[in-house]
C-alpha cells in the first residue's frame, strides 16, 4: 500500500530502469539466452568476400557435408518473396540472378546443428567468380552519377543570388565518415513452428510489425500467421530498426521448413560487416555573409554514400537536410542531396538518422566565419539564430515556422555557468606557452525536429488491462533497446492510475497484443506510446469513473483517483477495491490505446510543410587538448544544457544525454570505418573499430534545461533517445579549435570526421604549412 | 596423469573428460551449463561482455581476476575457480558492485552490464581507488549506452556500501585440488597440460607443431575467428615457476609465462614509462590472460613489449629438451612471422636489464584510442647523454616493420653528437632509411614515419631543463 502522499515511481521520478536489477545479475533475458527445445539448429549465412561480382559457379557440396549440416538454403528456397527491404524498393535476403552487389552480402544460409559448426560449414563453399566494376566510394559514385534518385534539393529564397551580392564568401568541404553501431549484442532471432504453417519469433529489433510483415512475405502466409515478440534488445541505435529482418526471415524459413525451432546470431565480425551503418557523407558549403558574421546565403551540395541498397536512405537523407539550418536562419537556402549508390553495406537509420551529418556541417560553417573574421564563435552564432517567437526570422528552409525556439536562452544560460569567457582566455593562455600540447573549446546547439518525416508513421497503439487485484498489465507498441522507454511508459500508466510503479507489469512487445506499430526510432518512443498508454488508461478511467459514480450514486466529478485509493463522493476505496467492483459490475477492466501525432504535414515533391511536431534544444561546451607531435587529444571536460521539456524521468534522460554526447564524440573523432580498395571493410571487430572507453569520457556537468513543452506532448515532455549524439559536434569543434591553436591564424584547420590522431596531425601540419604529400 | 579437468565453478567442483579442449569457456558456460548471464559481444576479448572471475592461487593466496570467457579455453581453468555473473550475489542482498550499479543507473540496455559487473567485482578486494583506477579497471569493457559517467561512479561507490560477508574463501578447496598434469582428448584435439619445466619442453620437442598456449588473447582467435582446428595444443599456465617474475639489482627475469598482470609491478619499477605501458597494453582482462614472453614469442610486429625491452638489451632463454641457449631479444625477430625459433623450441625466460636511471627509457605508444587498442606506431628510446654528447642510443619501434626493428641510421647520425635540437633535426630524415612503414586500418606510412620521427623531437624536449608539457595521459600527464 501506498503512502497517501504520492506514488511511488510515476512520471518526473528518476526511477531507476526496470531491468536494472536484472541487468546486473546476469538475469535478463536477450534472445540467444532464451532457453530453447534441445532440437533449435542454428544458421549462419554464406557471405560474399567480393563488392562485386557475378557468380560463375557455386557449388556448395562441401558446405552441405560439413560436420552438423542439417540444410543449405538458397534463394531457390524460398517460398515466398526473397527480399527483406523495409520499402517498396527490392533488397534480396540471399542473392539472386547470379550477381552480388557487396562485400558481405549473404548468398546461402547453412542450418546445422550448432552455431561454431554453422560457421565452419558456411566457409566451405566453393565459388567462381568473375569480378564487375564496383562503386565503392562517392567520389566513384558522383562521377558515374550513380544515384537512387536524381538530385533531391530544399530550397528558400534565391541562394544563388544572395551569395552573388553578399559582401564576404566563404566555400568549404568536409568529409563525414560512417559509423558502425557496436550494439553490445549482435543482431539475433530465434524463430519457433507453430500449427497451420504460423511461426513464433523473439527478435532483438526495434520494429516488430515490419519483421512481421517480411517474415509473413518470405513465407507467403498472410501477416496474422507470424508473431513477433521483442523483450529487449543489447543496443539497438537505429541499427535494428531494418537491420533484422534478414535473421527473422531466414530463421522463419528454416523453421517451418524444417519443422524444429531455428536461432541466428552474427558472429561480430559477421554483424559489421553485413549490416548497415551511419552514412558516411561529403558536404561542400558555399555561404556568403554580411561584414559582421551574418548569414546572407548558403548552398550546401549533401552527398550520401547509402550502398548497395536503398534500405531507409531516402528519409536518412532528407533528415540530413531537414538539418541543415540547425539553430540558424538562413535567408536564402539551397541544399541539393545526392543519395549514392554503391557497392557497399547499405547504410541504414543510425541514431539522428542523418541530421547530425547534416548538423555537423552547418556548424562547421559557422566556425569557419568565425575563424574568417577572428570573431567570436558563440558571438557568431547568436547573431544567426533563429527569432525568438513572435520574430521576424523564424522560417525554416522548408517553410516550417520555428515556434518554440529557446535556443537564445538556453545558450546564454550554459555559457554563462560554464564559465566560457575565462575558460576561453585561459585557454589562450596557455596555448601561448605550450609548444606541444594545445587546448581547444568549442561551443555547439542543437535544435532537432521531432517526429517521424514519414508523416503516417506516427502513430502508436497500447493494451492496457487491470486485474482484479488491481494490478495492472501494460503493453504498448515500443520496443526496449536500453533508453528506458518501458520504465518510462510504465510511469505513465501509474501516473494514470495514480498507483505505484510496481503495481504496473511491463510485458514484451508484441504483434499479436499490439499491432500494426511504428518503429521505436526517431526519438519518438516514449512521446507516441506514452500517449497510447494514456490514452488506454484514461479509456479504462473513464469506464471506472461512470461505473463508481452510478454504484455510489454521485456523480462522475466527484470521483477522484489519489496515491493508491480512489475517492467517491464521501466514500473511499482502494484502487484494487474499486477494480474489483468493477468486473462485479461487468465492466470491462482491458482497453486498446491509440495515438496520432497531431499538426504534422509534409508535401515532399513541394519540399514544404511541418514535418516535425517541436524541436527538441540542447546546447554543451567541450574543451580539449591535443598533441602537436602526435594528433592524439585528451577530452578534458563538456558542459551540458539540454532540453527535455519536463522530464518523465530525470535520472533516464540524463543518462540518454551522456550516452548520446559520447557516441556523438566517438563518431567524430576516434571511430573510423576503413575500406580498402577493393570494398573490403578492414574495420570489422572492436580490435580495429575503436569506439569511446571510459577514460576517453571528459568530465561532464549535465543539466537539464526544465520547461514545458509549448505542444501537448505526453506530460509535456520532450524526445530525448537523439538529440543529445548532436552534442558531441562541440567536441570535434573544439578539436578543430586546438588544431587552430598551432597555427598563426591564418589557415583554416581543414579537418574532416572522423579526427583521428592521424588526421589531428595532419591539420596541425597544414596549418603550420607542412602539407601531406598524400591527399587524405 | 589424469584425463579430465578439475575446476570449481561457482564453488562447485566440476570435472569434464572427453570435452573438445578447443571449447571456449564462454560457450561452455552458455550452451553446456545454461549460464547466459555471460555475454558474447565480440568473440574476440575486445569489449569485455564476457568477463568472469578467475581466482587461483598466486604465492600462496588467492588472487581474483578477471578475463574474458569468450577467448579462454577450457584446458586453462583446470586448477582454478570460475566465477560468473549469476554467482556473486549473497542470501539477501546483490554484491556491492550490482547494487551500486543498479542505484546509480550504471545499465541500460544491460548487455554489457554482467562483464561490468565482474571487472568490478574483481577489482573489489583492491579497494577503493581514484576515477582513473576505476577507468583502468572497466577499460576492458565496453559499453554503448551510458557514456560510462554511472559506471565510473558506481566502481567508487561500491566500497561505500556494506560489504559482502557471504563470500566464501576459495584458498583451501584450490589448495585441495589434484595439481597432477592432464592429456584430454575429445573432438579430435588432444590437450596437454604439463605442470614442470622439464615436462613441457618434453611436450614441445615430442610435438613441434603443437600449437603452445600460454594466454591465448591471440591463440583464442584462431580458434573462434580463424575458425582454425588445431589438432595439438600444449597448455603452459600451470607448469611451476614458468610464471615467476625475479626482481634483482640487475634487473627482472620473467618466466615466459608470467602474464603482464603478474609482470607490471616489477616493470614499473624498473621504468616507469614500462609501468605506462602496461597500464594502456590491453585491458585488465588481456594483462591477466596475456603473459610478456608470449607477446614475444608470437613474433608480432605489432606486439608492445618487445621494442621496450629490446632497447633494454633484454635477452630471450630459449630451451629444447634439457638445452638452454640465451640470445639478445633483438636477434630473435628475424623477418614477418619468422624468429629464431627450432622446432622443438620454446621461449623459456625473458631477462630484461635495469635502465639507469630508470626514467631514461621513454616510451611511447600511438593508437586511435589511449585505452585497449592495438598500436599503430610505438617507440622506445634509450639515449645516454654524457657531457652534453649522445654517448649511446637504442632506439626501437613497433608497426613500422614487418618485425620491432632498431632505427640504426637514426642512432648513428645522433651517436657521438652534442644532443641539441640541431643534432636531431638532423637525424630525422634518416627515420625514412630505417622504416618504410605499410598504410594500414590503424594508420597510414607517412603518418606513421611523421609521428616516429616527432616523438625523437618530443624526447627532446621531455629531455630539456624546464621541459614543456608533453604527455595527455598517464603519470606524467598534463593536469
Amino acid at each position: 500500500m501506498t503512502a497517501p502522499g504520492a506514488i511511488k515511481g510515476g512520471v518526473r521520478a528518476p526511477q531507476q530502469h526496470d531491468s536494472g536489477h536484472k541487468h546486473v545479475a546476469g538475469a535478463a533475458t536477450y534472445v540467444d539466452d532464451i532457453p530453447t527445445p534441445s532440437d533449435c539448429l542454428s544458421i549462419a549465412f554464406g557471405l560474399s568476400p567480393k563488392a562485386r561480382a557475378r557468380i560463375v559457379s557455386l557449388d556448395l557440396a562441401p558446405v552441405r557435408a560439413a560436420p552438423g549440416v542439417i540444410a543449405v538454403l538458397t534463394a531457390e528456397d524460398i517460398p515466398g518473396r526473397n527480399d527483406v527491404s523495409p520499402n517498396a524498393y527490392h533488397e534480396p535476403l540471399l542473392a539472386e540472378d547470379g550477381e552480388v552487389h557487396f562485400q558481405g552480402q549473404p548468398i546461402f544460409a547453412v542450418v546445422a546443428e550448432t552455431h561454431l559448426l554453422a560457421r565452419k560449414a558456411a566457409r566451405k563453399a566453393l565459388i567462381e567468380w568473375e569480378d564487375l566494376p564496383a562503386i565503392l566510394t562517392i567520389d566513384d559514385a558522383m562521377a558515374a552519377e550513380s544515384w537512387y534518385e536524381p538530385p533531391y534539393v530544399m530550397a528558400r529564397g534565391d541562394a544563388d543570388a544572395a551569395l552573388e551580392a553578399a559582401p564576404r564568401v566563404i566555400e568549404g568541404v568536409m568529409e563525414i565518415g560512417a559509423q558502425e553501431h557496436f550494439y553490445l549484442e549482435s543482431q539475433a532471432a530465434l524463430a519457433i513452428p507453430g500449427e497451420d504453417g504460423d511461426v513464433t519469433l523473439h527478435c532483438s529489433s526495434q520494429h516488430p510489425t515490419e519483421i512481421q510483415h517480411k517474415v509473413a512475405e518470405a513465407l507467403g502466409e498472410p501477416f496474422h500467421s507470424v508473431t513477433v515478440e521483442v523483450r529487449r534488445m543489447g543496443g539497438g541505435f537505429g541499427g535494428k530498426e531494418s537491420q533484422g529482418n534478414a535473421l527473422a526471415c531466414i530463421c522463419a524459413i528454416a523453421a517451418k521448413r524444417l519443422k524444429r525451432p531455428v536461432k541466428i546470431r552474427y558472429d561480430r565480425d559477421d554483424d559489421m560487416t553485413i549490416t548497415g551503418k551511419r552514412h558516411d557523407f561529403r558536404i561542400a558549403y558555399r555561404v556568403g555573409i554580411d561584414d559582421d558574421g551574418r548569414i546572407r546565403g548558403i548552398a550546401f551540395e549533401q552527398m550520401a554514400r547509402c550502398g548497395w541498397s536503398l534500405d531507409l536512405s531516402m528519409p536518412v537523407s532528407d533528415r540530413a537536410m531537414f538539418h541543415a539550418d540547425n539553430a540558424y536562419y538562413l535567408p536564402a537556402v539551397r541544399i541539393r542531396s545526392y543519395r549514392c549508390r554503391t557497392n557497399t553495406c547499405s547504410n541504414t537509420a543510425f541514431r539522428g538518422f542523418g541530421g547530425p551529418q547534416g548538423m555537423v556541417a552547418i556548424e562547421r560553417v559557422l566556425d569557419h566565419i568565425a575563424f574568417d573574421l577572428k570573431a567570436d564563435p558563440t558571438a557568431i552564432r547568436a547573431l544567426n539564430y533563429y527569432d525568438r517567437p513572435g520574430g521576424d526570422r523564424v522560417t525554416t528552409p522548408y517553410f516550417m515556422e520555428v515556434e518554440d525556439n529557446i535556443i537564445h536562452e538556453l545558450s546564454a544560460e550554459l555559457l554563462e555557468t560554464s564559465d566560457y569567457v575565462a575558460r576561453r582566455r585561459k585557454i589562450n593562455e596557455f596555448n601561448a606557452q605550450s609548444p606541444v600540447l594545445k587546448k581547444g573549446i568549442a561551443f555547439s546547439p542543437v535544435k532537432f525536429g521531432i517526429s517521424f518525416t514519414l508523416t503516417h508513421m506516427n502513430q502508436a497503439s497500447a493494451l492496457v488491462h487491470i486485474y482484479t487485484d488491481g494490478s495492472v498489465h501494460l503493453n504498448h507498441g515500443g520496443t526496449e533497446m536500453g533508453q528506458g522507454l518501458f520504465t518510462k511508459v510504465a510511469q505513465v500508466a501509474a501516473e494514470c492510475f495514480q498507483i505505484d510503479l510496481d503495481r504496473v507489469k511491463i510485458t514484451a512487445t508484441n504483434t499479436g497484443k499490439s499491432a500494426n506499430t511504428a518503429p521505436t526510432a526517431a526519438s519518438s518512443g516514449s512521446d507516441i506510446n506514452g500517449m497510447a498508454v494514456k490514452n488506454a488508461c484514461d479509456e479504462i478511467k473513464g469506464r471506472l469513473i461512470r461505473f463508481a459514480a452510478e454504484r455510489w450514486q454521485t456523480t462522475e466529478d466527484q470521483v477522484r483517483f489519489l496515491p493508491g485509493r480512489v475517492t467517491v463522493g464521501a466514500e473511499e476505496i482502494t484502487f484494487e477495491a474499486l477494480a474489483a467492483a468493477a468486473y462485479m459490475g461487468r465492466v470491462s477492466l482491458s482497453a486498446t490505446g491509440h495515438y496520432a501525432t497531431p499538426k504534422i504535414h509534409w508535401d515532399r515533391s513541394a519540399a514544404r510543410g511541418r514535418p516535425f511536431y517541436y524541436f527538441a534544444y540542447g546546447a554543451a561546451i567541450t574543451e580539449v587538448t591535443i598533441d602537436t607531435l602526435t594528433g592524439e587529444y585528451r577530452f578534458d571536460r563538456a558542459d551540458i544544457l539540454h532540453d527535455c521539456g519536463k522530464s518523465l524521468n530525470p535520472a533516464i534522460d540524463i543518462g540518454q544525454i551522456e550516452g548520446g554526447y559520447i557516441q556523438g564524440l566517438g563518431w567524430l573523432s576516434m571511430e573510423e570505418l576503413v575500406w580498402d580498395d577493393a570494398g573490403r571493410l578492414r574495420t570489422h571487430a572492436p580490435s580495429t573499430y575503436k569506439i569511446p572507453t571510459a577514460s576517453d569520457r571528459p568530465d561532464m556537468n549535465i543539466r537539464l534545461y526544465d520547461t514545458e513543452n509549448r505542444e501537448e506532448t505526453i506530460f509535456r515532455s520532450k524526445a530525448v533517445g537523439e538529440p543529445p549524439l548532436m552534442l558531441g559536434i562541440s567536441a570535434f569543434l573544439a578539436l578543430s579549435d586546438a588544431v587552430a591553436a598551432a597555427g598563426d591564424g591564418t589557415i583554416y584547420p581543414a579537418l574532416d570526421a572522423p579526427a583521428t590522431p592521424e588526421r589531428i596531425l595532419r591539420a596541425v601540419d597544414h596549418v603550420r604549412g607542412r602539407p601531406w604529400e598524400t591527399r587524405r | 596423469m589424469r584425463d579430465s579437468l578439475r575446476f570449481l565453478l561457482n564453488g562447485e567442483p566440476v570435472e569434464l573428460s572427453g570435452i573438445d579442449p578447443r571449447t571456449t569457456l564462454l560457450d561452455w558456460l552458455r550452451e553446456t551449463r545454461g549460464l547466459t548471464g555471460t555475454k558474447e559481444g565480440c568473440n574476440e576479448g575486445d569489449c569485455g561482455a564476457c568477463t568472469v572471475g578467475v581466482t587461483r592461487l598466486e604465492d600462496g593466496a588467492p588472487v581474483r581476476r578477471a578475463v574474458n570467457a569468450c577467448i579462454q579455453l577450457l584446458p586453462m581453468l583446470d586448477g582454478a575457480a570460475v566465477t560468473t555473473v549469476e554467482a556473486i550475489a549473497g542470501p539477501d542482498r546483490q554484491h556491492p558492485a550490482q547494487e551500486a550499479m543498479v542505484a546509480l543507473h550504471g545499465s541500460q540496455c544491460g548487455f554489457c552490464t554482467p562483464g561490468f559487473v565482474m571487472s568490478m567485482w574483481a577489482g573489489y578486494p583492491a579497494g577503493r581507488g581514484s576515477r582513473a583506477d576505476v577507468a583502468d579497471m572497466v577499460a576492458g569493457n565496453l559499453c554503448r549506452c551510458t557514456g560510462y559517467g554511472p559506471i565510473l561512479e558506481s566502481g567508487l561507490a561500491m566500497h561505500d556500501l556494506p560489504a559482502p560477508d557471504w563470500e566464501v574463501d576459495p584458498a583451501p578447496r584450490l589448495a585441495g585440488m589434484e595439481h597432477g598434469s592432464v592429456v584430454m582428448t575429445g573432438g579430435g584435439c588432444t590437450a596437454h597440460v604439463p605442470v614442470t619445466e622439464p615436462e613441457l619442453a618434453a611436450l614441445v620437442e615430442a610435438y613441434p607443431d603443437a600449437v603452445i598456449v600460454a594466454g591465448a588473447t591471440d591463440v583464442g582467435l584462431w580458434i573462434t575467428k580463424r575458425l582454425d582446428t588445431p589438432e595439438r595444443m600444449i597448455f603452459v599456465n600451470r607448469v611451476k615457476d614458468f610464471d615467476r617474475v625475479v626482481e634483482t639489482e640487475a634487473g627482472v627475469e620473467l618466466g615466459a609465462g608470467a602474464t603482464y598482470a603478474r609482470a607490471a609491478g616489477a616493470l614499473e619499477r624498473l621504468s616507469p614509462d614500462l609501468g605506462e605501458l602496461i597500464r594502456r597494453l590491453g585491458s585488465v582482462q588481456v594483462r591477466n590472460s596475456g603473459c610478456v614472453g608470449a607477446n614475444i614469442a608470437n613474433g608480432s610486429p605489432i606486439g608492445d613489449g618487445p621494442p621496450p625491452l629490446i632497447a633494454l638489451g633484454a635477452e630471450l632463454v630459449l630451451r629444447k629438451g634439457a638445452t638452454e641457449r640465451v640470445i639478445p631479444l633483438e636477434a630473435f625477430f628475424l623477418d614477418y612471422g619468422k624468429q629464431d625459433r627450432a622446432p622443438g623450441e620454446y621461449v623459456s625466460a625473458v631477462r630484461i636489464p635495469r635502465p639507469a636511471p630508470p626514467e631514461a627509457l621513454k616510451i611511447f605508444k600511438i593508437s586511435k584510442r589511449f585505452d585497449q587498442d592495438i598500436t599503430a606506431t610505438l617507440g622506445a628510446f634509450l639515449i645516454g647523454v654524457e657531457s652534453g654528447t649522445v654517448a649511446s642510443a637504442s632506439i626501437v619501434f613497433g608497426g613500422m616493420a614487418g618485425i620491432p626493428k632498431r632505427a640504426a641510421a637514426v642512432e648513428a647520425a645522433l651517436l657521438g653528437r652534442p644532443w641539441t635540437l640541431d643534432t636531431v633535426e638532423a637525424a630525422l630524415p634518416a627515420f625514412a632509411d630505417d622504416f618504410q612503414p605499410m598504410s594500414d586500418m590503424r594508420a597510414s606510412a607517412e603518418y606513421r614515419l611523421r609521428a616516429a620521427r616527432n616523438l625523437l623531437l618530443k624526447v627532446f624536449h621531455e629531455s630539456a631543463e624546464a621541459p614543456p608539457e608533453t604527455r595527455l595521459v598517464g603519470a606524467g600527464a598534463l593536469a
